[in-house]
């Protein structure tokens, strides 16, 4: 199963990996990280990703950390 | 058992935090050097000439040896370090104000004089740490600080084309203009680093890299709409390619 982590304190919500992702599997939260911005969370209750890590190229900030494809 | 397939660089210093804006591309560009010293294994023998800009603290997110130079001048120090340290690597991060504009001089006569150093530009059409001023690439009619008009002909010139006018220069071994609106050009980006690097390790000469980046803050854009306006309005002007590379001439 692939998955993705994520460091919400480097969120800088800027959202580019919400429509990089091709299978719209990150999502804006309502949570607040220390910067105060609305982090983004990954959510794959089906196990779509498919670990292609475009979401983590895209990411400006390396919040998103690891990629892994299983 | 699931593979991993991206990590943080190792040339990326541990909790590193990027100062840049929301969405910038300079962050992007920073983790492709970082992996390119990664890939190439020279971490340990890299000095990086820290530039004047919003990459200014570079060095701060990098785990490699830096130094400093005043606005403009990193291409002059990057000379001197490699000069005197030739069994090292040097290379410079700048932007398109500090490259092309403040250090066109040091720029240019470094890749006449063929040094043997590298050199990554990034392009976003404006003095962005300083709030969005009309720098030397900001394209016809587009509104800044300093042009709220447009950029025009009659009062302000044209933009420069480093990639172009650096391949011109003989001493140049390799010079490319690359962008960084998708996660294709962010891997052709990736090469084109790659190559600029390998030239130096070769001895070839000097290695150019312009990267069309994005400044949502000063263009006032979403990340995504500043995407689509390197598409749309940079690139026409800006076209992407290799404009010099000796390793391909026969």
């Amino acid at each position: 199963m692939s998955y993705i982590t994520i460091d919400r304190d480097k969120c800088k919500a800027c959202y580019l990996c919400v429509n990089e992702c091709p299978k719209k599997l990150i999502k804006i939260s309502k949570t607040k990280n220390s910067l105060g911005n609305n982090i983004v969370e990954f959510c794959d209750e089906k196990g779509e990703c498919l670990g292609c890590a475009m979401c983590a190229m895209r990411c400006p900030d390396l919040a998103i950390e690891e990629v892994y494809k299983g | 058992m699931a593979e991993q397939v991206f990590k943080i660089p190792d040339s990326i210093k541990k909790n590193a935090k990027f100062s840049y804006c929301p969405g910038c591309d300079h962050g992007v560009a920073t983790r492709l050097v970082a992996e390119v010293i990664d890939e190439l294994g020279i971490r340990e023998k890299t000095i990086l000439a820290a530039s004047v800009g919003c990459s200014v603290t570079l060095y701060d997110f990098l785990e490699i040896d830096s130094l400093e130079a005043p606005h403009g001048r990193a291409m002059a120090e990057a000379t001197g370090i490699k000069r005197a340290c030739p069994d090292k690597f040097v290379f410079t991060y700048q932007g398109d104000g500090d490259f092309a504009s403040i250090g066109l001089a040091e720029s240019m006569h470094a890749a006449l004089r063929g040094e043997n150093i590298s050199a990554i530009c990034i392009n976003n059409t404006t003095y962005g740490m300083t709030g969005g001023q009309l720098g030397p690439t900001t394209i016809m009619g587009q509104k800044t600080t300093t042009s709220p008009t447009g950029r025009n002909r009659e009062y302000y010139g044209y933009p420069i084309k480093i990639a172009e006018h650096i391949a011109l220069c003989d001493g140049t071994a390799y010079s490319a203009r690359v962008s960084l609106d998708t996660v294709a050009n962010i891997r052709k980006a990736k090469q084109a680093i790659k190559k600029a690097f390998e030239v130096q390790l070769k001895g070839l000469g000097f290695g150019f890299v312009e990267i069309l980046s994005t400044c949502p803050t000063n263009w006032k854009m979403t990340p995504d709409k500043a995407h689509e306006r390197v598409r749309n309005e940079m690139m026409p002007v800006f076209k992407l390619g290799v404009y010099k590379d000796i390793t391909a001439e026969g």
